[in-house]
């Protein structure tokens, strides 16, 4: 049957031609190939680890939340279904007329939200000025800037990117934000790089012109046996060290640990609703394949008379 | 159906069961698809989380009253004299318009008493705060009479100037077209000084 | 082709309503329609179609209740709608893949127009009409991907609507009108989505033309051969047709789940998870992949010809491999319809499903060194199938022997053929 072969073929085609859609690269520089991280969260079976979400908000809390804000994320959304700080039922000891399972109500929540090392500004007030107050559920996690312009005055012109998309916003997000937390390390010794820049093989940069002068010719391109070293500069100093954070749940206090967790956290921030996602997923398509088998069925049942 | 499907004696067969069971299937699966398309209109959780609201009282001085914004609506609290808590309970029930307490807080028909309107959903009334749905009974304006000097109608309380209904000093409709009392929220003290109101 | 109504009136309320509005019979006889009892399962992507139309309409209704088109807005509101709104989350994943899902469909659904000849008498009118909704889905696709306002929406719509400014004299200002402004900008994102809502109701309305077109001319089939015998070349389309395409739908539903629940964003960009920042540009900017093959036919011209810049020439191009299919039926000469029955031709269009496909992988790779050249390969091929091969291969190839009716070329012996409705048809 030749002809299935080439129907078989083209089909397979397509599908290769899709998958290599979603693997455009980005042009610019080459960055090293991110490490491939097991995620608690991987495959369609995958949930989030609620205790690594906890950890890895307090990793936000305590250094990402200096830079970076998570402005799509309220606090109420740590006490909703699948967030790290849901509670089925009340901790013993508060009024029973609290519904702790719903985030606004969440003892843990609120206070999170009360003690957030940033306060929410709020007003105008009767007077018409603004003022700070401690947060609520019902509010944003408070970035650490007001505006762009203030971020870059305090970032020496670079810009911390909002970490709420993060995950989603980078080809293999949680490899990508995991290589790169972990990635850093010596600078090559073949470039240059500014004061306040720091060299790490993940992220997406052009190192072609950072090559120290004895390793370029005369047009710039770079003399024999000299490579550009992948990766670029970013602004962010390495962020994690060993035993910065310290975790009550005996988890071990080092810089891989911490980067998963925090990603783990990041991830969750991008796609709260991915375990809902997933078991409506896995129902709909065990109830498609079922009616399929019916439908199949009674098709071939319609068409006996014809053949 | 076509002809095959249906034996000479004109009975169902196995094969009709298949197309039913197949077209329920299908429907079944239909109808678990319009859920969702029905439940997203519903308040969607930045709604939900803006439902319940906590208010700090202890700025609100004796005499003083205060308007704050609840699910779209304003809500009065009064922190009240003693003058108007007596004022209140003088007032005989059969002087009243609507004698139905309209407290969210109790349950079943009570009389309007004035310790009635101002028992929050734990504990026993707190004559000193008055909790109010600012929202006219009768069309829906908002009354005056909360803030300080304007016009609290004949009865000392408040006063809607649309259609000229009169509200004494427990929010209790004495004269003018609308026929109930202002309607009190869902409401408890978390501390003496805090209440949340929804 | 048109049939006697067969529908009977039962009721009098039946017999009422049928002089005054026979919305019944219409529906009965809709039913009842004489159907090649050939067709094989690229028959059953119409109805996909229908159904995947049906989808985004449905899904798009529900979005609008909560999007906001604002350029302060818009971002933050698809991200209220994947957050907090009910079952917010599943309605977008429906509607973003819903749009990939729609283009597979249609690509799958004009291959097999080619493949088998339905553009040919007396079908111009209904493949035209095909053509017309292929670009207004184009148009709504673009227009509704600019909406969630993410890096790629915004740089995407800059870049296309650039392209109207290639047209010489009047360009700059087409633009200026497209935009609103001069950029893209909340009057454009507003206008977009204004637009955006309305054109998939003039997709419906030319669906039902298209429909209506193949129920007067008759469905072709896939031995080509028009029906001769109703009752034995034909099959009414219920019970027959709606419980084949039904599995089909089924079947399509199990990829198109599979796509929502468990790789929503795997036909997406990433950049598109960022908002738009107009000082700051993507450092590749790719359509989606449906529009990927005419991207990479845009980006083909990269050279001057004549007076014609490389830009105009470029956009030139992009729009003539659209419209040349408008001229489709006219330019292929031969009168054998299915390709099942011109051997040669049938190659011919293995490389050009080929070149398609390689058009698209192109498209999303960056325009610089060997992948140019393959592109302007490609497009050479792509115009020169339809201008060049198909006039001239009519004249010149030696058709198969076609069989008499559509009921002999299913009862041929399954050594030379198998069943259509068996094993789908080699080729696409």
């Amino acid at each position: 049957m030749k002809s299935i072969t080439i129907t078989r073929t083209l089909i397979f085609a397509a599908l290769a031609g899709l998958v290599g859609v979603t693997g455009a690269d980005a042009a610019g520089g080459k960055a090293k190939k991110v490490e491939h991280h097991h995620w608690h969260f991987a495959g369609p079976f995958g949930t989030y680890d609620n205790d690594a979400l906890q950890r890895g908000f307090q990793v936000y809390e305590t250094v990402c939340s200096s830079c970076h804000g998570v402005e799509l994320v309220y606090f109420r959304n740590l006490g909703q279904t699948g967030g790290p700080f849901h509670l089925d039922r009340c901790p013993t000891g508060v009024a029973d007329t609290v519904d702790c399972a719903n985030p606004n109500e969440n003892p843990v929540v609120k206070a999170i939200a009360a003690n957030y090392k940033f306060q929410v500004t709020d007003g105008p007030d009767d007077s018409g000025d603004m003022y700070q107050r401690a947060a609520l559920p019902a509010d944003r996690i408070p970035s650490p800037y007001p505006n762009e312009q203030f971020a870059r005055l305090a970032n020496n012109n670079a810009l911390p990117p909002d970490l709420s998309l993060i995950t989603k916003a980078r080809h293999h997000g949680p490899d990508y934000v995991y290589s790169l937390l972990t990635g850093y390390g010596e600078t090559p010794e073949t470039i240059e790089i500014a004061p306040g820049q720091y060299y790490n093989p993940y992220f997406h940069g052009d190192l072609s012109q950072s090559l120290k002068a004895q390793y370029v010719d005369e047009e710039g391109h770079p003399i024999d046996g000299v490579d550009v070293p992948l990766g670029g500069v970013l602004a962010m100093a390495p962020p994690l060290a060993d035993g910065i954070i310290e975790y009550t749940d005996g988890s071990p206090q080092t810089v891989e640990q911490y980067a998963a967790d925090v990603t783990e956290f990041l991830m969750w921030a991008a796609e709260p609703k991915m375990e809902a996602r997933k078991a409506l997923g896995l129902m709909s398509i065990i109830y498609l394949l079922i009616l399929a088998g019916i439908l199949y069925w009674s098709y071939r049942k319609v068409w006996s008379d014809q053949h | 159906m076509t002809t095959s499907d249906i034996q000479e004696d004109g009975e169902p067969t196995r094969r009709d069961f298949i197309h039913i069971f197949g077209a329920v299937t299908a429907v079944a699966g239909a109808g678990a698809v319009v859920w969702p398309l029905v439940s997203q209109m519903n308040p969607d959780a930045s709604v939900l989380a803006l439902s319940t609201k906590e208010i700090d009282l202890s700025s609100i001085s004796v005499g003083q009253a205060i308007k704050v914004m609840w699910q779209g609506k304003p809500v009065f609290i009064r922190h009240r004299t003693a003058a108007e808590i007596e004022e209140a309970n003088a007032t005989p029930l059969g002087a009243l318009k609507d004698s139905a307490a309209r407290n969210e807080n109790l349950a079943g028909s009570i009389d309007a008493t004035d310790d009635a309107r101002v028992t929050p959903a734990n504990g026993e009334a707190r004559p000193e705060w008055l909790v109010l749905v600012g929202v006219c009974t009768h069309l829906g304006c908002i009354p005056l009479g909360t803030a300080s000097g304007e016009n609290r109608g004949d009865y000392n309380g408040w006063f809607c100037p649309c259609h000229g209904s009169h509200y004494d000093t427990s929010g209790r409709i004495r004269k003018g077209p609308a026929p109930e009392n202002l309607l009190v929220p869902p409401y408890e003290f978390l501390s003496d000084s805090l209440v949340k109101i929804g | 082709m048109s049939h006697p109504s067969t529908y009977n009136p039962g009721s009098g309320f039946e017999k009422w309503l049928d002089r005054r509005l026979p919305i019944v019979r219409m529906g009965s006889d809709f039913m009842d329609f004489p159907t090649p009892k050939n067709l094989n399962y690229w028959w059953t992507f119409g109805g996909i179609l229908t159904v995947c139309l049906v989808i985004q309409i449905i899904t798009g209704v529900v979005l609008a209740m909560h999007y906001t088109p604002h350029v302060d807005m818009a971002f933050a509101s698809v991200e209220h709608i994947m957050r907090d709104v009910n079952y917010g989350w599943l309605m977008r994943y429906v509607h973003t893949n819903g749009a990939s899902m729609f283009f597979i469909a249609v690509y799958i659904h004009m291959f097999r127009g080619l493949y088998y000849g339905s553009y040919k008498e007396p079908r111009e009118v209904v493949w035209i009409l095909g053509v017309v909704i292929f670009l207004l889905m184009m148009a709504t696709a673009f227009m509704g991907y600019v909406l969630p306002w993410g890096q790629m929406s915004y740089w995407g719509a800059t870049v296309i609507t650039n392209l109207f400014s290639a047209i010489p004299l009047i360009g700059d200002d087409i633009r200026t009108l497209l935009w609103g402004g001069f950029s893209v900008d909340n009057p454009t994102l507003n206008r977009f989505y204004s637009l955006h809502y309305l054109l998939p109701f003039a997709i419906f309305g030319v669906v039902a033309i298209h429909i209506w077109g193949f129920h007067t001319s008759g469905n072709n089939n896939p031995s080509g051969v028009e029906v001769k015998d109703i009752k034995k070349d034909t099959v009414p389309f219920h019970p027959y047709y709606t419980v084949k395409d039904g599995f089909a739908i089924v079947v399509f539903f199990i990829l198109f789940a599979a796509f929502v629940f468990f790789n929503p964003n795997g036909l997406g960009h990433p950049d598109n998870y960022i908002e738009a920042n107009p000082l700051s540009t993507p450092a590749s900017i790719v359509p989606e992949w449906y529009f990927l093959p005419f991207y990479a036919i845009l980006r083909a011209i990269t050279f001057d010809i004549g007076p014609i810049s490389s830009k105009l020439g470029g956009v030139i191009a992009m729009f003539s491999s659209i419209l040349v299919l408008f001229v489709l039926p006219w330019l292929d000469t031969s009168k054998v319809r299915s390709m099942r029955f011109r051997p040669v031709a049938r190659m011919w269009f293995i490389i050009f499903v080929v070149a398609c496909l390689a058009l698209g992988w192109l498209g999303g790779k960056p325009a610089e060194g060997i992948y140019v050249m393959w592109a302007q390969i490609f497009t050479a091929y792509y115009f020169g199938f339809f201008l060049i091969i198909l006039p001239l291969l009519g004249l010149m190839e030696t058709p198969k022997q076609l069989p008499r009716s559509i009921a002999e070329s299913v009862l041929k012996s399954p050594n030379t053929a198998a069943p259509d409705h068996v094993a789908p048809a080699p080729a696409e």
